[in-house]
Order: C-alpha cells, then sequence, then structure tokens
C-alpha cells in the first residue's frame, strides 16, 4: 500500500466517523448521562436522513439541517413522553417508536423506500461551489464535516456545563438528587432525549448529503456502531473532565471507522460492518466484566486444576498453616 | 408550620398484603420546633415522612405547610421548602459530578443556562469550610469520592442550602462510624439553630430522641402514641419513656436497633 491509498483510507474513515461520531455524541447525552439506552436511534437517523434529503430536493439544502434537527427532535420528544408520561418501559419506548418511524419514513419519502440526490444541491455542493477556487477545493466534503462536528461538540460541551446540563447528567447519575433539587426528572428526561435525537438526525442528514442518497435501511444498525463507538472512545478517554470524555467520541468514532475501513481493504466483504460492530460491543462490555470477576475465576481454576493453575495467596497459604 | 389533618395511607389494599401503614394521624408543628421521632420497626415514620415529602399521595387527609395545602404538590416541587436527609449517606447526592456541580443544583443560584460563576464558587467554598471537613478544597472532586460521614455533611449542606421551612432527618446519623455521626449531628444542631429551621428527626437512639430538640414523639401502628415536650418531657427518662410506650400501645417497644443508653 503506498502512502496516497492510505491517506485515502484515512480521509474516508474520517469522515464517515465524523459524521457518526455526532450519532455516538446523541448517545453520550441518552446513555452515558442520562443512562437510558434510546432504542430510537436507527429509525431516528433514517428519519433524519429522509426528511434532510426530501428538504434539500425541494430546493432548500441550509433548510435541510435544522428540519433533520427539528425532525429527530420530535422523535425524542415521542419516546421520552412514551417512558415518563405513560408508563412504557424506556427500552420498550425506543423499540416502538423505531417500528412507528419505519413508516414515517417511508411516507417522508413518498412512499418509496429509495432517495436519489444525484442533481440535488445539498450542503456539500454548496461548500464545493463555495471553496471552488480556493486550495481548500479538494477538501469540500470534510471540511463542511468538520465544522458541523465542531459546532455541535462545543454546543454540547457548553450546554453540559449549564444547569441544565448538570441537571441531565445528575438524573442518570441519582434522580432522587434531581428531585430534591427542585428539577423534575420527567423534565430533564425529555429535554435530554429531544437533544440527542436532534444529533442523530443531523448525523442521518450529512450521510444522506454527502452519499447522496437514501435508503429506508440507512440507519438500521446505526445504534450498536455509534455504541461500539462510544465504548472505544470511553476505554480510551473515559477518564476526565466533560470536555475530554466528548472528544473520546470522536476519536471512538473515527477509529471504529479506521479499522473497519482497513479490514474492507483486506477483502472484509462490506456485509460485516454490523456484524463487527455487534463483537466491539460485546467485548467491550464483556472484558471489564471479565477483570472484575477474574479473582473469582482464577481460585476456582486453582482448586479444579491445582497443577494446571497453582494457587496464588490464601490457598497455599492455608496449607502451609 | 406543618399541619397535618386525618392522613392515612394503605399500601396494596384489597390483596393479601394490606398494610395499612398510616391511620388516620394527625400533627401540628409551631415555627422552629425540632422534634424526634422514635418507634418500633413498621411504625409508620419513614412512611410519614414519604407522604409529607410527596413520594406518593396519601389515601385521605391533607398536608399544609406554612399556611398553604401542599396534598398535591408534586415530590419535585415541595422540595424547594421541604429539605430531606436519609440514613443511606449515597442517596443525597450524585456521585461521578463534583461537589461544586452537587452544590450547584442544590443552590437553585441562576437561570437553567447558567453557568457555574466565580462568585458561586466563592459562596460555596464558604458554607463548605463551615462543615469542617475540609471539602473547601477539593470542590471539582467527584462525590464519589467522598466518605459516608463527608457525603451525609454535604447532603445536609445541600439540603439547607437554601434553608428550606421544614427539614426532615430520617436516622441520618444511623449508618456512620460513631465519631462521624456525632460530628455530623453537631453540624445538624448548628444549622437548624442557625436558620430556625422547623426539623422532624427519627432516631433509634432514645437518649438522643430526649436530648436533642423541644418535643418528641412515638410512633406505633401508624399513629402517634406519645407526644411529650415541655416540662414533662424535661424531667422523663429513658424508663419513663419506655413505660409510656408500653401504656400507649399495649405492648413493649420492638425495634431491632434500639439504643438505649
Amino acid at each position: 500500500m503506498d502512502l496516497l491509498a492510505v491517506l485515502g483510507l484515512g480521509q474516508t474513515a474520517l469522515e464517515l466517523g465524523l459524521i457518526c461520531s455526532l450519532t455516538t455524541l446523541a448517545l453520550f447525552l441518552s446513555y452515558s448521562m442520562l443512562n437510558v439506552c434510546d432504542l430510537s436511534t436507527d429509525g431516528c437517523f433514517t428519519l433524519g436522513a429522509a426528511v434532510g434529503a426530501v428538504v434539500a430536493i425541494s430546493g432548500h439544502p441550509l433548510l435541510s439541517i435544522p428540519a433533520a434537527m427539528l425532525a429527530g427532535m420530535c422523535s425524542g420528544f415521542v419516546t421520552a413522553f412514551l417512558q415518563t408520561r405513560m408508563g412504557v418501559d424506556s427500552l420498550l419506548a425506543g423499540i416502538i417508536v423505531n417500528t412507528g418511524l419505519y413508516s414515517i419514513n417511508i411516507a417522508i419519502m413518498g412512499g418509496s423506500s429509495l432517495l436519489n440526490m444525484n442533481k440535488t444541491t445539498t450542503v456539500f455542493t454548496m461548500a464545493k461551489s463555495a471553496l471552488a477556487n480556493t486550495p481548500l477545493a479538494g477538501q469540500y466534503d470534510l471540511l463542511t464535516v468538520i465544522a458541523a462536528v465542531a459546532l455541535m461538540l462545543v454546543i454540547l460541551v457548553l450546554f453540559l456545563k449549564t444547569k441544565l446540563g448538570l441537571s441531565i447528567q445528575a438524573t442518570g447519575d441519582n434522580p432522587d438528587m434531581v428531585r430534591s433539587s427542585s428539577v423534575s426528572p420527567i423534565f430533564t428526561t425529555t429535554v435530554g432525549l429531544c437533544l440527542s435525537n436532534s444529533l442523530t438526525g443531523l448525523s442521518g442528514c450529512l450521510l444522506a448529503q454527502s452519499q447522496k442518497s437514501v435508503n429506508i435501511d440507512i440507519g438500521s444498525g446505526m445504534l450498536t456502531i455509534a455504541l461500539a463507538s462510544l465504548l472505544i472512545g470511553r476505554t480510551l478517554m473515559g477518564r476526565g473532565g466533560i470536555p475530554i470524555r466528548a472528544v473520546g467520541m470522536l476519536v471512538g468514532s473515527f477509529i471504529f471507522r479506521l479499522v473497519y475501513t482497513i479490514a474492507l481493504r483486506f477483502n472484509m466483504p462490506g456485509f460485516m460492518l454490523k456484524l463487527v460492530s455487534s463483537i466491539i460491543v460485546v467485548l467491550a462490555i464483556f472484558l471489564p466484566y471479565l477483570k472484575s470477576r477474574s479473582p473469582e475465576i482464577a481460585r476456582q481454576l486453582s482448586v479444579r486444576f491445582p497443577r494446571l493453575f497453582p494457587a496464588k495467596g490464601r490457598e497455599t497459604a492455608g496449607k502451609e498453616g | 408550620m406543618l399541619k397535618i389533618e386525618h392522613l392515612s395511607k394503605t399500601f396494596n389494599p384489597g390483596t393479601v398484603n394490606e398494610k395499612t401503614a398510616i391511620h388516620d394521624l394527625n400533627l401540628h408543628l409551631l415555627p422552629g420546633d425540632f422534634v424526634t421521632i422514635i418507634g418500633s420497626n413498621g411504625a409508620g415514620k419513614s412512611t410519614l415522612f414519604n407522604a409529607i415529602a410527596g413520594d406518593f399521595m396519601a389515601d385521605t387527609g391533607s398536608i399544609t405547610l406554612d399556611g398553604r395545602d401542599i396534598t398535591f404538590v408534586p415530590s419535585h416541587k415541595r422540595s424547594k421548602n421541604i429539605g430531606r436527609l436519609f440514613q443511606d449517606p449515597m442517596r443525597g447526592s450524585a456521585p461521578h459530578m463534583t461537589i461544586e456541580e452537587n452544590l450547584s443544583m442544590a443552590s437553585g443560584r441562576g437561570g437553567w443556562l447558567s453557568h457555574i460563576t466565580r462568585a458561586d464558587r466563592a459562596v460555596f467554598r464558604e458554607r463548605l469550610a463551615l462543615l469542617g471537613m475540609g471539602l473547601e478544597d477539593r470542590m471539582r472532586q467527584p462525590v464519589g469520592l467522598l466518605s459516608g460521614g463527608q457525603r451525609q455533611a454535604l447532603t445536609l449542606l445541600m439540603a439547607t442550602f437554601c434553608p428550606p421551612k421544614l427539614l426532615m432527618l430520617d436516622e441520618h446519623t444511623a449508618a456512620l462510624d460513631p465519631a462521624t455521626a456525632e460530628k455530623v449531628l453537631e453540624i445538624t444542631k448548628n444549622t437548624v439553630e442557625q436558620y430556625h429551621i422547623t426539623t422532624l428527626m427519627v432516631t433509634h437512639n432514645m437518649h438522643q430522641a430526649l436530648e436533642l430538640g423541644n418535643r418528641t414523639l412515638m410512633m406505633d401502628g401508624g399513629n402517634i402514641v406519645l407526644d411529650v415536650s415541655g416540662e414533662t418531657r424535661a424531667k422523663m427518662t429513658v424508663s419513663d419513656l419506655l413505660a409510656q410506650f408500653r401504656l400507649g400501645s399495649g405492648k413493649d417497644l420492638d425495634n431491632d436497633r434500639i439504643l438505649l443508653s
């Protein structure tokens, strides 16, 4: 592999990773902060993509961004309403919304499951024409994505330091404490899910416009992919303040895409993406669990197979005494 | 200050697990009252606190705080006027957030989109220093790193940061070692005195029940069976109290953690 190919791989991974990192940031808000596993993520991602595409095709590329975010926000509101006001279990609320969104998404896309944007003006083509005669012209898509992600990252980090942001963090940490601070956990859960889903919607919108097409399956598996990225990011940069952890989400998304892109390069078929993301999620959750149980397992092994696993510490000490 | 009239609460009505936790309870507290509450297991002490705090809606009766009927006010709105500490020091603060972030939530300063300002930090520092636990130098550390006693002291500060009209302490020193318990109790006494907060305190220490505050209640079977204050209470000993309990409820005080000395 020559240097250019490597750089090319890096750039693809960076671009896709950054677009999907918005979904990772959304999970950072809902999963890490609010302690809610939002299973409507897949549907909401597609919703953002579909709304963004339809608005862009109708000739309003700039409007497609707020429209996609607003659509995501509405979806988040419904998920939150189901779990806080209608007694639906939080996992179930996400699944229900996800299923319902499938019909809504096809309806938004005018009854078809595929929209083509080859000749549509998107935010990316706008960036391309804006940068046409500058040295940065070749990197228009990457620059657009970097701008969007950087803006959202800064807003999210600043937001989490506000009183409302702190209340959302506290809701995941100790809802009793939120209530005794005269804040309603119902309110914080609703705001948190609205914001997180608006990021997911934005993420879908950008992916669709960069690929120049929307498929009804564009969001399937996004939750697991984003969760894998989140767990990678948390492992690498999970200690420290909110800014470091939030940047860790971007790093995790990039690393996930980089590994995947390299695997593709070594002839791994493209359809393996979702299996890979599932395995990463399982490993990222299982390994810390295994580590916490290791003393117990080591002791059992040393009792059952004393020759293979010589006991350390107490077991031998007991026999000698 | 606090007026409870004909309060009743039955859990799981109509099932084999039916339990009347509170039965037609009446209580009237004057402003500045410091009331200690003792009672056997399942007497309804914690249920009474939960009802006042609004964790559930009572079946019958009304609760009035400082002239305002709060019977149907949701718990997070009541907490503006009611501070509360539990036996478990972990319940009052968010472990993954820093001391100053926890205090910022409790202080109620600023609007939804405000950050913690330098002025806020100065106030937090000053109030933390009064606890005498060195927490003022650890304001940016997560609360999860604190010991049980430090967390309970912090919770007390959070509950009284804006002095509430009513403070409810549910055996808040029972899970602490004796020296720390003493310290937290000292801070409690000072805070309550300084702000003249009307206080309800459940304790299993009979001696403490008579020594602290100005009024002692004994609960049994979901009701108040003994209510002493003033001269009578001043002359009372622990054995008097036990004898009175036997008269009031017709049985011996049965609490597996009770401390008689």
